[in-house]
């Protein structure tokens, strides 16, 4: 198994993933665009509703949370798919051949899709906080950083899901697999303190729900919290865990 | 000195034997052919060859070490059957992304793809282009690292018979350089320009040997003759 890193190797290949999505100029746009899009509907379904005195904004909140999710999301689906491209065309066998490292591939991965995330939470959080009037405690430099984690973590379950899917039909259908139960349980439509027990359980041990809680933080408190950093940190951890996973799923020999 | 010595290689897919106790050695510096029909295991020895195939048993040694070794991965090109390029990337994108995972420049990916033919193409996307030129797009990858061994699979499969010709100079010319190939090829007219044939039938191997020599132990001159008659020699040998 080799394990050594190569900084030359794995920026080559983030090169390469970038140079891809350049090409694909629809691709792009939609990065870019559509989590504003989308969370401008969220907006404009609680523009009108009033809210109770002394309670929170729901489009604070549940906008905030969708910051995190979004990444997350598209992540997970344009690396699935990436990485599955790379198993069925015969260029990830050709790749396994060079002096190119699994690890240097998969780093690779996530830096350019990391790239991509970091320009599209730009975007949004612009948008967000100019056009739709989100208000955000903390700083938004924060909340781009942790919407960055998460479309890392996004990346890398990705990729490992992409071991579980033979044909692009399959690997579009573990997004609500994997992505669903998290957001379900990650406490937006629940507080987590008011999930039964076995629920929060699982909700505990899912890596969303420590990205909304660090994002909840952020938009609490005026400046970055330790509560804060610890989830970011289980966020990382989680992702890093993934990577590992999806190491392990890339085999040089193949039946 | 041989490139590569295989003994008692069993491959099974499955339950499936693909490979029934193959053993063979590949000159260095010259361009061996692996002949068969498809479905007789030819890229299953290839992949064999460059640690890509899981083995039962037997021994794969590559230029001094077990195939698939890290200490051979910037040593040996390998070329798949279908061209394993990206399609969403142009001719010259792909080239350089091969180049730099072998330490090399721009100015080798450039050189790999004039030496394939496509110079003109090189700004072309990938998904563009031909399937012979998709597959020259893919061979130049492989040429871009400068292997000691150039392993490629039906390289010349859907190429109009000037651009054959043009490959098998090629080729040639890489093995005057000091460079082992090892292609497979179904189309039998092929075998004669190597300088040493396999022959592939059912994972087992019928014949190791020169055209020449082939041509003389078989009575024939046609190589297509040839190896029909070992295909009966065998089966009358093993009804």
């Amino acid at each position: 198994m080799t394990t050594m890193i190569s900084p030359r190797l794995t920026s080559a290949t983030a090169g390469r993933v970038l140079r891809q999505l350049r090409h694909d100029h629809r691709t792009v746009a939609m990065l870019l665009v559509l989590p504003s899009a989308l969370l401008g509907l969220l907006y404009l379904l609680w523009a009108d509703v009033p809210t109770a005195p002394g309670q929170p904004d729901t489009f604070d909140r549940v906008g905030l949370t969708m910051l995190g999710v979004f990444p997350f999301v598209v992540m997970f689906l344009v690396t699935s798919i990436a990485m599955l491209r790379e198993r069925t065309s015969g260029t990830l066998e050709r790749l396994l051949t060079t002096p190119l490292s699994r690890l240097d591939l998969l780093l690779g991965y996530g830096l350019a899709f990391g790239l991509a995330a970091a320009a599209q939470a730009v975007v949004t959080v612009t948008i967000a906080t100019t056009v739709y009037d989100l208000d955000v405690t903390g700083p938004l430099s924060l909340v781009v950083l942790i919407a960055v984690v998460d479309a890392a973590l996004g990346v890398a379950l990705g990729l490992l899901a992409s071991a579980f899917a033979r044909s692009e039909f399959q690997a579009v259908q573990l997004m609500p697999v994997v992505v669903l139960p998290q957001f379900f349980l990650c406490g937006l439509l629940v507080p987590r303190d008011q999930l039964a027990g076995w629920l929060q359980a699982v909700s505990d041990v899912l890596p969303l729900s420590y990205a909304v809680a660090a994002l909840q933080e952020v938009g609490a408190s005026p400046e970055a919290t330790g509560t804060m950093w610890v989830d970011v940190g289980v966020v990382a951890g989680a992702t890093l865990l993934a990577l590992g996973l999806a190491a392990a799923t890339l085999r040089r020999r193949t039946s | 000195m041989d490139a590569v010595t295989v003994t008692d290689l069993v491959v099974h897919r499955g339950a499936r034997p693909v490979l029934h106790e193959v053993g063979c050695s590949v000159p260095s510096g010259q361009v061996t052919g692996l002949l068969g029909p498809s479905g007789s295991g030819k890229s299953t020895l290839l992949r064999a060859l460059v640690g890509a195939q899981r083995v039962r048993s037997g021994t794969v040694t590559v230029l001094g070490h077990p195939a698939g070794s890290p200490a051979l991965r910037s040593r040996v090109g390998y070329v798949t059957q279908a061209p394993s390029v990206y399609a969403d990337l142009t001719v010259r994108e792909n080239a350089r992304h091969f180049a730099a995972l072998y330490g090399r420049g721009a100015v080798a990916a450039d050189a790999a793809i004039a030496d394939v033919g496509l110079a003109e193409a090189a700004g072309q996307l990938v998904g563009d282009l031909s399937g012979g030129q998709r597959g020259r797009a893919s061979l130049a990858c492989a040429l871009v690292g400068e292997p000691d061994l150039l392993v490629l699979d039906e390289p010349t499969v859907g190429l109009d018979p000037v651009l054959r010709v043009e490959l098998w100079t090629r080729f040639h010319a890489l093995a005057a350089a000091g460079t082992t190939l090892v292609v497979s090829s179904h189309v039998m007219d092929e075998a004669g320009r190597c300088d040493r044939l396999l022959l592939l039938r059912d994972g087992r191997l019928l014949s190791d040997s020169t055209p020449t020599e082939l041509r003389a132990r078989t009575g024939t001159d046609d190589l297509e003759q040839a190896f029909l008659s070992l295909v009966r020699a065998t089966e009358e040998a093993t009804a």
